[in-house]
């Protein structure tokens, strides 16, 4: 990655970038982690950007916020190869891949429509993390990791 | 058992099995030793779904074990048609009874009930799930009739939706089983279980065609293709009709052959064999007795440990 693919997106100052986002994921990374713009802070996102490592890949830039390991993890479903760069005053403070969580909750709805988590029960979708994909913790339905991003409960 | 509750076969060892069979052996030999084993004690029965052979059996084994059963009766006079969750009805009900017992149409069910209540829970079929009582009462007969271990068994039908045929797959995973998978296209195992079983290094393989494997075969157990798993009603006929056996079928057979069937059975097993020494389903039914006492006492008596 060269500086001058990272300039196509404004520079920030203080904050978070999530980089190698595979190419067409950058809206559902920022709707994983909850971020709409709503509560003000700048958000950048670069789409089909130029890659050496994945040909084209997706970048997103949040001003102001510092995501912690935990909240970046669950990004691993969508964007495996994803690094996430904490920048302090321009600098690059802190560099880190996503690691695959052991389990998801409240991300994945079950594609499954006769699951027991989408009937009107008091529970939250809950998914155990596989190598190649999650699998339902009611229902036992696999999604495989190409279906996921289909298969989002954040919007 | 490990557990409190039973939900699914995958949560099941080969020693948790064992221990249910032998203890079902035990109850068959002296079932005069367990007439007051759980007096006093109650089982809730929580039917949401239509059922007659499970529901009873699960009545008459706690009867058996001296103790005494209420039932949530059929979900039309129930609490659930003003609107109840499932989360809230077992959480009542359970202050009603020291274990309960679930059919539900959602999968996943019964792991969600689990998650509520502190009484030890039956899943007794949760949609296309789950079976595992069921499939206790199968490895049971398959035990007596042909053995678990060095054992070829051929399974038929709807792979997909047979919740029997899921629990019963995933059980026979603990053994030394060779599995035949005999169905549609249409209706193959589902990605889950193919899932476990690949994960298992089970022995498995896939047929469209019965005779293809036959002649092999210790047991061949039989699950009814739904109607309203096809489009239409030629489709149905048409495919549900290369999987039902009758006498000429099993001039192919061993002539040790067990023939099972999880019952009810519509046409998929002509009754020219019900009088055959092939045929087995009755005596499969009946072993629901002895095996959900077993699994009941197993499961009861973790309270007086």
């Amino acid at each position: 990655m060269t500086d001058d693919h990272q300039l196509r997106v404004s520079k920030i100052r203080n904050g978070t970038v999530i980089d190698h986002v595979a190419a067409g994921q950058a809206l559902n990374v920022l709707a994983i982690l909850g971020i709409d713009g709503t509560s003000g802070e700048a958000v950048s996102v670069g789409m089909n950007v130029p890659s050496d490592r994945l040909g084209r890949k997706d970048i997103v830039k949040v001003e102001g916020r510092e995501l912690s390991q935990s909240e970046v993890d669950v990004l691993s479903l969508i964007a495996p190869a994803a690094s996430i760069n904490i920048v302090r005053d321009y600098d690059v403070v802190e560099k880190n891949r996503v690691v695959r969580p052991d389990a998801v909750a409240s991300i994945i709805s079950c594609p499954n429509r006769n699951c027991i988590s989408n009937a009107d029960e008091p529970i939250r979708s809950r998914f155990t993390v596989l190598s190649d994909g999650v699998r339902c913790d009611y229902c036992e339905t696999i999604v495989r990791e190409d279906e996921v991003a289909a298969n989002l409960d954040v919007n | 058992m490990r557990q409190d509750h039973l939900i699914s076969a995958s949560h099941l060892s080969r020693e948790d099995i064992e221990a249910v069979l032998d203890r079902a052996a035990d109850i068959d030999d002296d079932p005069a030793a367990f007439r007051q084993r759980h007096a006093g004690k109650v089982l809730g029965l929580c039917f949401f779904e239509p059922s007659t052979r499970t529901r009873m059996s699960f009545d008459s084994a706690m009867k058996r074990l001296g103790g005494q059963t209420v039932d949530m009766g059929p979900v039309e006079s129930s609490s659930v048609k003003k609107g109840e969750t499932l989360a809230d009805t077992v959480r009542v009900v359970e202050g009603y009874a020291d274990a309960l017992v679930l059919r539900h149409p959602s999968e996943g069910a019964a792991t969600m009930a689990a998650e509520f209540v502190d009484v030890p829970l039956v899943n007794a079929g949760d949609g296309a799930g789950q079976h595992p009582s069921q499939t206790l009462l199968d490895l049971y007969t398959i035990r007596e009739n042909a053995g678990l271990d060095d054992l070829t068994i051929g399974i038929m039908g709807d792979l997909k939706y047979g919740r029997t045929v899921h629990s019963l797959a995933e059980a026979l995973t603990n053994f030394d089983a060779s599995q035949h998978f005999i169905s549609p296209e249409s209706l193959r195992l589902p990605r889950n279980v193919r899932y476990d079983l690949h994960a298992s290094g089970a022995q498995v393989r896939e047929h469209t065609e019965l005779d293809e494997v036959l002649p092999e075969l210790d047991v061949l157990y039989v699950t009814r293709i739904q109607r309203e798993r096809f489009p239409d009603e030629n489709e149905y006929r048409k495919v549900a009709g290369q999987y039902q056996i009758d006498s000429e079928t099993l001039e192919a057979a061993a002539d040790d052959l067990t023939i099972m069937h999880p019952l009810p059975r519509v046409d998929e097993i002509s009754p020219d064999i019900d009088d055959t020494d092939h045929a087995t389903y009755f005596e499969q039914a009946h072993n629901g007795i002895p095996v959900r006492m077993a699994l009941l006492d197993i499961l009861l008596s973790q309270d007086d440990d």
